[in-house]
């Protein structure tokens, strides 16, 4: 009992270690210590529970520790900055296939649990086989193994619902007769990674911000009800916190597209073309010299990075470029749009490697409002979130979005492969504004002639 | 401050008078109607609240090492991967237990690291 009882005891200590490490994360300047107190939280937890005697053999433990260590130490030290979307869908995978074996594990220990339990173990395996395919999906179309668009087919709903309704009614036989349900068990399993693929593959690849978040809330969700499971306090704290903190993530990406949950899930986003009215005019392109110039007399320079700064790897010489602006005496920030990139928070991070200083970042609603004073705003791998197509015309699928207005900066120059829409499909008016100029070409490669322009002139 | 320290005390202080805690038969599934369910479902609703209150405070620069670092917390799953790996019986749960192991692992090391080699480049400008 009393072992027990220290054992009980050195979960509650892990569990504050884990508030206190998500309350440091509030700032940049003690984020790092949180999340070291964090992990101190973890590895109490672990080694009191290795104390327990229900362990009666070691061996399985240590192979599957140092299996799971090595593919996780290679993987946090290897995973370049641009790719932390994939390596985040990854890791949200691999905690909801822990809480689901967990879950199925837990079933075979006693096949005669009583219905809460069952009714647990229920969405235990659920929640987690969907976070499990449902993460390898997203990963795969972050990373392009699979085409980012939207898999959209005839009765795509209907085959939803019924997969719904099978694993309701597989929930509902398991949870009344658990003992001689291993059958159902298997195909409750079965029908939760079949429900995690469907889920996903009708969600758009610029959309992956708000599944990665969902999914993150789900793979603590899973943990929760692995808790329950196993009745350990400590799961149910650490997989609440870790639900709460996908759910707010979820919501915050949501809001900043102007969509609901049920549109960005269900609606097949961006596997249309076009929509909102046809832009008239003409772009106007810039050269190389001819935006050092511009530049050259700028007071105030703003960036406004996109998912295409991540894809041309342009970080660092977009941080070159600001010094240059910097020493020439203008005044230079970085404006982040919360949903820019493939994931919350995705720019910051890369900027931050390019050694970005932190303070030089800005939130879209701090920079809009002085944005008639910027001199010139440079989009690099932008183009939905600062359509201001959003702001004007109502016909236009992403009209409402929240977006930042570059467009009312007195110069906007935007680096471009080339005219094509954006994720969205839709045209994009910003290129055809009079104080637009399009700087044509690789984001990478013309930061770098503007970085050499300066360094000459 | 107030507003994170009160409910963490509401927790700790439910969490230490659960009957799991206190009642060794509850733990082992020997009572006939548990009370169980309850404290585990009240520890729930309070550590949601306390996480909507603590997430809603991290700015959005760190919305990344947030992810990857409350993710890291969900592998504490881990903990009921060891007890199924290490209890010596039935074949089935311990390769169970095992694979569970690896991936949790895989979840709570890759996690944090990961997360910590991105606080490390939140820097402030140098004067």
């Amino acid at each position: 009992m009393s072992l027990q009882l220290s054992i009980n005891l050195a979960y509650i200590v892990s569990s504050v270690l884990f508030i206190f490490g998500l309350k440091m994360l509030s700032s940049p300047a003690t984020a790092r210590r949180g999340n070291m107190l964090s992990a101190l939280g973890m590895a109490i937890a672990v080694i009191f529970t290795l104390l327990d005697q229900n362990i009666i053999t070691y061996q399985w433990i240590i192979v599957g520790m140092v299996i799971g260590t090595v593919v996780g130490v290679a993987a946090a030290r290897l995973i370049a900055m641009t790719a932390m979307p994939e390596m985040v869908a990854l890791l949200n995978g691999s905690g909801g296939l822990a809480s689901m074996l967990v879950g199925w594990a837990e079933y075979q220990r006693n096949i005669d649990p009583s219905a809460f339990t069952a009714g647990v173990i229920t969405l235990t395996v659920l929640i987690g086989g969907v976070t499990f395919t449902g993460s390898v999906m997203a990963w795969a179309k972050l990373s392009g193994k699979m085409d980012g668009k939207p898999i959209l087919f005839q009765g795509q709903q209907i085959v939803n619902a019924l997969l719904l309704l099978a694993i309701l009614v597989c929930g509902i036989l398991f949870t009344l007769n658990p003992a001689t349900s291993f059958l159902i068990l298997m195909i409750l399993i079965g029908l939760s990674l079949i429900l995690g693929v469907m889920s996903v593959i009708p969600i758009g690849g610029a959309d992956m911000p708000v599944v990665i978040s969902l999914l993150n809330s789900y793979s603590g969700l899973a943990a929760c009800a692995a808790g329950f499971v196993i009745e350990n306090n400590l799961l149910i704290v650490a997989g609440a916190l870790v639900g709460a903190s996908g759910i707010i993530l979820t919501n915050i990406m949501c809001k900043a597209m102007n969509r609901s949950l049920g549109n960005v899930l269900f609606s097949g986003f961006g596997s249309a073309t076009g929509g909102g009215t046809a832009v008239e005019g003409e772009a106007k392109p810039i050269s190389a010299e001819d935006a050092y110039l511009v530049l050259e007399a700028a007071n105030s320079v703003v960036f406004v990075p996109g998912y295409g700064l991540a894809v041309a790897q342009a970080q660092h010489a977009v941080r070159e470029l600001g010094e240059l602006l910097e020493h020439n005496g203008a005044e230079v920030s970085y404006a982040i749009h919360p949903v820019a990139g493939r994931m919350p928070g995705h720019m910051n991070v890369l900027l931050a490697e390019a050694n970005v200083p932190y303070d030089q970042l800005v939130e879209m609603d701090d920079i809009n409002p002085i944005m008639e004073t910027v001199d010139v705003c440079i989009v690099v791998g932008a183009n939905d979130v600062v359509n201001p197509a959003a702001r004007e015309d109502e016909a236009s699928p992403l009209y409402g979005m929240p977006i930042i207005n570059v467009d009312l900066a007195r110069t906007v120059i935007v680096l471009k492969r080339s005219m094509r829409a954006g994720f969205a499909g839709v045209e994009n008016p910003l290129f055809f504004k009079d104080n637009t100029r399009m700087l044509f070409g690789d984001a990478k490669a013309s930061v770098q002639g503007l970085v050499r322009e300066f360094k000459e002139g | 401050m107030r507003r994170i320290v009160i409910p963490t005390a509401i927790l700790l202080t439910v969490i230490t008078a659960s009957p799991v805690l206190a009642d060794p038969l509850a733990q082992e599934g020997g009572s006939e109607v548990s009370q169980t369910p309850i404290f585990l479902a009240f520890i729930l609703a309070l550590s949601i609240f306390l996480g909507f209150e603590l997430i809603s405070k991290v700015p959005a620069t760190l919305h990344t090492p947030l992810m990857s670092g409350s993710n890291a917390i969900s592998g504490i799953s881990l903990i009921g991967a060891l007890i199924a790996a290490g209890h010596g019986g039935d074949v089935l749960v311990i390769v169970l237990g095992t694979l569970a192991v690896a991936t949790a692992t895989i979840n709570v090391v890759g996690g944090y690291l990961v997360t910590d080699r991105m606080l490390e480049m939140f820097k402030k400008k140098e004067e």
